[in-house]
């Protein structure tokens, strides 16, 4: 079960708790959230943008793009 | 080894912002101060003191008072997004704008005003609720429930609570592409652009909360359909409002609901006309930039806007609080401010000549880099 973290803003899609609002219920993979899925809380960036997040949090936000440690779309 | 300068802390750092923010209450208190100087002075025309003011004294004051480039410091965004302080600023207009409703109410239902004078409320009651909506746009932004639960509230009055859906799933996704109703095109008039986007937001509202709940397994004939429980808070508004005051004010509060989201319209209007984002190689357009929106440093009119004007770093970071926008030296900048540049947004013939040389300056002279009206192509190849 791995976390995904939104490039602009904080928003993390645990894979665990899923996003039942949207639609993912606890327990949908990260694979299973259509590539198309835009981040719920601030809207700019989609899907294939998170950063799988390890230990949890990305730490300090350099203003640059995170490394995308995501899977690639497929 | 130079000495470091000390980071910036909270102890060295003053908002010079920090008590104008409350000016922005000086809005919703228009129709207050307009019964009173119709009642002081007996002049019907102060019903109309809204537009009067905003239209005649205000780009001048807007103009006088000048610019204002200064930018919190970096180290210090976090802490100022924390001060509970700069919420209430905007949390205080709702009640103000729904006193104001009330006593418009009572005033369009009492008998005594002429028609013209009830109309003049109607259209300073619109602008209340018209920049309600932004105050609804910075609160509906915010991760925390009870913010978007105001955001909600103050859209109720001028019956658009699918726009709290919309901009933030919607227009914030697509913006300045012309797969974008509330992004303007190079050559597309206010008045053609008005019905575009009022049909194209709804539309795509209900669109955007129709897939999210057919994702859980539900029909979009739901109250959890925040389209439909946002317009449910505006008949229940409108019917209570109608039982205490009667049915006959229900033409003044319809007509204050449409002046206040077409001064909405007006807004997005200007926000990103004629700015495109590029197609990067393949179909999806590249990501927004400073150079997607059209900002304004000036300090008046952005202080009773919360910094709506600093609308690149709004479109970079949405999630950001007002007090915490930053200016951004790459964006292009408006010749003045939102509230003057409504003005001639309704002046086709004028907002062409002012704004169509600066889109085309913008992209270096090359039409084609525009998000351009289709047909009229033609008449901006020199």
């Amino acid at each position: 079960m791995s976390r995904f973290q939104c490039p602009v803003c904080e928003y993390t899609y645990d894979e665990r708790a899923g996003e039942p609002r949207e639609g993912f219920p606890p327990g949908t993979a990260w694979a299973g959230v259509p590539d198309t899925w835009c981040c719920p809380d601030c809207g700019v960036r989609e899907k294939v943008d998170f950063a799988e997040t390890v230990g949890g949090s990305l730490g300090e936000t350099t203003g640059e793009p995170p490394v995308n440690l995501g899977r690639e779309p497929s | 080894m130079a000495l470091t300068a000390p980071a910036a802390s909270p102890a060295t750092w003053r908002d010079g912002k920090k008590y104008l923010w409350l000016l922005g209450l000086f809005v919703p208190a228009f129709p207050f101060l307009a019964w009173a100087l119709a009642n002081a002075t007996g002049m019907g025309f102060f019903w109309w003191s809204e537009l009067l003011l905003l239209y005649s004294a205000f780009p001048w004051i807007d103009h006088a008072v000048g610019k204002d480039p200064g930018n919190p410091p970096d180290a210090l965004l976090a802490w100022l997004e924390q001060q509970r302080y700069y919420r209430w600023c905007t949390y205080l207009y709702l009640p103000l704008q729904y006193a104001g409703l009330v006593m418009a109410c009572y005033l369009w239902s009492r008998g005594g005003l002429s028609t013209a004078d009830k109309l003049g409320l109607a259209f300073t009651t619109g602008f209340v609720s018209g920049n309600g909506i932004n105050a609804a746009h910075e609160l509906g932004h915010k991760k925390d429930s009870v913010e978007r639960w105001l955001s909600k509230v103050a859209l109720a009055q001028t019956a658009y609570g699918h726009f709290f859906i919309e901009h933030n799933r919607g227009h914030h996704v697509r913006v300045a592409t012309p797969q974008d109703p509330a992004s303007a095109r190079l050559g597309e008039t206010y008045w053609r652009f008005w019905p575009r986007t009022v049909w194209g937001s709804l539309r795509s509202a209900w669109g955007l909360e129709s897939r999210r709940l057919a994702r859980t397994g539900r029909s979009p004939w739901t109250v959890r359909n925040d389209v439909l429980n946002a317009w449910a808070m505006t008949l229940v508004l409108f019917g209570t409002l109608m039982a205490v005051f009667g049915p006959g004010i229900l033409p003044y509060l319809l007509l204050q609901a449409v002046v206040g989201f077409s001064l909405l319209e007006t807004i997005n209007y200007i926000e990103h006309y004629g700015l495109l984002r590029q197609k990067a190689g393949g179909e999806r357009y590249e990501r927004c930039a400073p150079r997607h929106s059209w900002n304004c440093n000036n300090l008046a009119s952005n202080v009773l806007l919360y910094h709506l004007q600093r609308h690149s770093d709004h479109h970079a970071n949405p999630t950001r609080r007002y007090q915490a926008l930053r200016h951004v030296d790459e964006a292009p900048e408006l010749p003045a401010g939102y509230p003057t540049m409504t003005l001639l947004a309704w002046i086709p013939p004028l907002w062409r000549r002012i704004m169509d040389e600066r889109v085309l300056a913008h992209y270096g002279g090359d039409p084609d880099l525009a998000n351009i009206q289709p047909g009229l192509h033609g008449r901006y190849r020199a």
